[in-house]
């Protein structure tokens, strides 16, 4: 994940002067493990400067890699880590996630009630939203005759267009693609139904360019692809580059997807955890996050400062939190992610 | 009377072994040990007797992936010996004191990463890459086939990243050849096609096994050039190991499939073993 923060935002003075959390204890070191670039690139410094603890940051690549190690080392090692949500209910369902104490994270108030409120942890029992969005479609308006507006757009491209489509490899995402299409539910473990999105993901194929998750926007901004399956905050990344990409949510809807933090059972520096995790969620620190990233963060107070010009830039970081409730969030599936893992190979092995 | 017994070989060998056993054999044994275990709800491992994943191993969904990377690995091992060989046969043929360069040459890719190797081929063969642009710059107006992300691109990033391997391979036996048996063949009257296909080949299959056998095993467990230049959408066996580690969270069907893969590559090791020493036996005789 490569954002550019220096074309975006001045002065970093004005924001990261804001905070010293009262009575932060001695030192402490800290883990956090995040995706790359998906923090101000500063905020780590900003945190440890601010509070004196050391905390230092370690990244993965995906949910999946964390979810392995944590997994292996029953969450030991690691102190808070970045995980979609569907990905830190498991971790609460296995007993890693440590159950939240909001005495200690005051800047909850932050959040729009709504994040607070989320299906798969109302009341911020054991994960903290930081950042949400939606899967869409990204392309180039001054390539393609008409602007998209269905996912069938992107499964069944017109002639001109096949070839020079992509779509994202990971598991629940390639599937929501067909699952929305097809106005089924992105949880679905209907068997008939992942049957249909498999045939649908399989006649797809042939029409892909490629299966990317990481360079699909810079594909757009050479051109080779003109339309890909993309989260919002990435798009953003093309647009940076381009002002001739765009983003749409076809109107057969998109996924909610919502990026927690988590702090582990297993910490042994829980102090610092929550303090880090309180510090994410002051109002400076959260929108100086979005701004640097390009993704929406649930953080009703953060928001609501956000550069207008950010938002005339990358329409999507604009979406009202209303939209993006509107759609349904991608769940644990529990058992039914074999199946999903194996609908997957079976699309990836056709021909 | 037992032989005598020198024990140097055995304090030469022991860093080897014990740096081998601890960080190949056992890792190896354990992941093996894990394909006969369950798979948690939620990824992890439930330590509970199971034949579940080696019975999903012969899925013909998997087993057809398995023939498919053998496809790709076969071919690409097959079109890197002849490329190999060739060139290592013009080297061998080279006047002595200019091997040595020529080697370095063929080992200089060796010297930037493998992933930095694959990378410039996607700069080359995409549709806005080099050998499009240089077609334009020719005057090309016509669209021209989707090179990138295609099996093609697969083969030729796994022939391309391993030719070096063969060439070295088959340069050993070929600059070995002593040059009087193929006169020989020559005075008798046979002609160089003859000499080649009855002399020169018959002597140098050891290393002939031994690069195809290379590229092969090498291929068919790779996952990067398929996932780079295949786009995605060739799933080898490599990347469905991968996928079941890192994204399905499967450890145990994981390790099944390993278990599987590392048999066959024990065949084929063991095939060209007993293929070299054939070719050496019999040279031992006819000498």
């Amino acid at each position: 994940m490569k954002s550019d923060p220096s074309t975006l935002i001045p002065s970093l003075a004005a924001l990261c002067a804001t905070f010293g959390l009262a009575g932060a204890a001695a030192a402490e070191d800290l883990v956090i493990s995040n995706w790359d670039g998906y923090m101000a690139p500063d905020a780590v410094d900003s945190f440890n400067e601010a509070t004196g603890n050391s905390a230092e940051l370690v990244l993965h690549g995906t949910n999946e890699e964390i979810m392995g190690k944590l997994i292996a080392s029953k969450g030991a090692g690691y102190d808070v880590v970045f995980v979609s949500s569907p990905f830190a209910e498991i971790l609460h369902k296995m007993g890693l996630a440590e159950e939240l104490d909001h005495a200690k994270l005051p800047n909850i108030a932050n959040l729009y009630e709504a994040a607070t409120q989320l299906p798969h942890d109302p009341g911020n029992t054991f994960s903290v939203p930081y950042a949400w969005g939606t899967t869409g479609l990204c392309y180039r308006s001054d390539l393609l005759a008409e602007a998209p507006d269905s996912w069938w757009d992107l499964l069944t491209p017109s002639e001109a267009v096949a070839g020079k489509t992509t779509m994202l490899a990971t598991d629940r995402w390639l599937l929501a693609a067909a699952q929305l299409a097809e106005g089924y539910s992105v949880n679905t473990t209907d068997e008939a139904e992942l049957a249909k999105v498999k045939e649908d993901l399989i006649a797809a194929k042939k029409t892909l360019l490629a299966y990317d998750d990481t360079t699909f926007y810079a594909k757009l901004v050479s051109g080779e692809a003109e339309l890909v399956q993309a989260w919002d905050g990435w798009c953003n990344y093309g647009i940076a580059e381009n002002a001739d990409i765009k983003y749409v949510v076809p109107k057969e809807g998109s996924d909610l997807w919502v990026d927690e933090m988590v702090i582990l059972k297993a910490s042994e520096h829980k102090e610092a955890a929550y303090a880090f995790v309180n510090w994410m969620l002051d109002a400076g620190n959260h929108r100086w996050a979005a701004e640097n990233i390009l993704y929406k963060v649930p953080n009703e107070a953060a928001m609501e400062g956000l550069d207008p010009a950010l938002i005339e830039q990358y329409p999507n970081m604009g979406m009202s939190a209303e939209d993006l409730l509107g759609y349904e969030l991608l769940m644990d599936v529990g058992e039914a992610q074999r199946a999903y893992a194996k609908t997957v190979s079976e699309i990836k092995a056709a021909n | 009377m037992s032989p005598v017994k020198d024990r140097k070989p055995l304090y030469l060998m022991t860093p080897a072994l014990a740096w081998l056993t601890a960080f190949m054999v056992v890792p190896c044994l354990l992941i093996l040990a894990l394909a006969f275990f369950r798979r948690g709800i939620y990824g992890g491992v439930e330590y509970v007797f199971t034949l579940e994943n080696l019975a999903m191993v012969v899925d013909p969904l998997y087993a057809r992936i398995f023939l498919k990377s053998a496809g790709i690995a076969g071919l690409a091992a097959g079109i890197a010996v002849v490329v190999g060989y060739a060139a290592a046969y013009a080297i061998a043929a080279m006047p002595r004191h200019r091997q040595p360069a020529l080697l370095f040459f063929a080992v200089l890719p060796f010297w930037s990463n493998y992933l930095i190797r694959t990378y410039a081929w996607i700069v080359l063969l995409n549709r806005e890459g080099l050998i499009v642009h240089l077609f334009r710059w020719f005057g090309y107006e016509g669209e021209l086939p989707q090179m990138l992300y295609t099996e093609t691109a697969v083969v030729i990033g796994l022939v391309y990243n391993y030719l070096p391997f063969v060439i070295l391979a088959c340069y050993a036996p070929l600059s070995r050849l002593n040059p009087e048996v193929a006169e020989a063949s020559h005075d008798l009257g046979a002609s160089q096609w003859t000499t080649f296909r009855r002399i020169t080949l018959p002597m140098t299959v050891p290393g002939i096994a031994a690069g195809f056998v290379f590229v092969f095993v090498l291929s068919i467990g790779n996952f990067v050039t398929p996932a780079l230049l295949g786009g995605g959408q060739f799933q080898m066996i490599g990347n469905l190991v991968y996928a079941q580690f890192l994204t399905a969270n499967d450890w145990p069907f994981g390790a099944a499939l390993s278990m599987a893969l590392i048999a066959v590559m024990m065949v084929l090791l063991t095939a060209q073993t007993f293929a070299s020493e054939r070719a050496s036996g019999q040279r031992g005789r006819d000498a």
